[in-house]
């Protein structure tokens, strides 16, 4: 566990926002030189607080037009292996995130299609027939947001 | 309209957001001058909208990561503003998503312990308007990750 002070906290926030930002652009905003910005953003890295970046993309631009959650328990426990599952689910392309949950329903996905239909297809075609997959609930996405969570 | 140039060049791009246009030019086999100008054509019409930082919270203190799935109150007709607008001041409130589904909307909550996570459920998630019913899923591993999407 790495300690932050309300500098770094500020340079994280931005950065979860806008990752493009160099240090000198961040440094000026926070009253900080250029190597002094950068050291903190290379100890906030090498901390492994910040593990990578992603891309931010308009999905509906791109043809994606539905994203749906969906809860899936697994049929038969035991006999089949939660790798097994986990292998063949994170091979469907149309799966962007799998989670493995404790509760109502063992893993948790995000998919993205098309459209309902193209969604249909996905969840037939691929998703019912995993390894292991019982009881499937859909719900779709209609809104989404993002916070900054506790570094505020 | 993308087309088979644009596409290879969000499929590397998405894998790898660091890379320099150089380097992103030298994969999709094509000039640097081709890929910058690709690059900036899909930002303008905002199919590349940014990039962000991924914070690993674990790394923070935060162990834990519960999903709470919320039913609410739909007599009330402001009830999907009033409790967004008061889980949006919930610190430890990391996403908000609403659906159209059994679930109304799902809270993505952070806690250092289960201790903490049972101080903030009760405090401040119980505690805000119109909820009629919470189902809690507790994250125990993330498989998949990338949130890639299948250009």
């Amino acid at each position: 566990m790495i300690d932050l002070d309300e500098i770094d906290r500020k340079i994280l926030r931005a950065l979860a926002q806008d990752a493009t930002q160099s240090a000198g652009a961040l440094g000026r905003k926070f009253g900080l030189s250029q190597p002094a910005t950068w050291r903190r953003i290379r100890r906030l890295e090498e901390a492994g607080v910040i593990k990578g970046r992603r891309l931010r993309l308009n999905a509906e631009a791109l043809g994606f037009g539905v994203t749906v959650f969906l809860g899936v328990k697994l049929a038969r426990k035991g006999q089949v292996s939660l790798e097994d599952f986990e292998r063949a689910v994170s091979a469907i392309p149309e799966v962007q995130t799998v989670e493995h949950v404790l509760g109502l329903y063992d893993y948790r996905l995000r998919v993205v299609a098309r459209d309902i239909s193209d969604f249909e297809r996905v969840l037939r075609r691929r998703i019912m027939t995993l390894p292991g997959a019982g009881d499937v609930e859909a719900n779709v996405l209609l809104s989404e947001e993002r916070l900054p969570g506790p570094i505020g | 309209m993308l087309d088979d140039v644009d596409r290879r060049i969000l499929r590397h791009y998405q894998s790898e957001p660091t890379l320099t246009t150089a380097e992103l030019a030298e994969r999709c086999r094509i000039s640097q001058g081709v890929c910058w100008r690709r690059v900036e054509k899909m930002q303008a019409a905002g199919i590349i909208q940014g990039q962000e930082a991924v914070i690993d919270w674990s790394v923070l203190g935060y162990a834990v990561e519960v999903s709470l799935r919320v039913t609410l109150d739909k007599t009330q007709a402001r009830a999907f503003d009033d409790f967004t607008t008061a889980a949006r001041e919930v610190a430890e409130v990391i996403e908000i998503q609403t659906f159209l589904g059994r679930v109304d909307v799902r809270l993505s909550v952070l806690a250092r312990d289960m201790s903490h996570y049972q101080q903030v459920y009760r405090d401040l998630i119980l505690t805000l308007p119109h909820i009629a019913d919470i189902e809690a899923l507790m994250h125990i591993a993330r498989v998949k990750r990338d949130e890639a999407l299948p250009i």
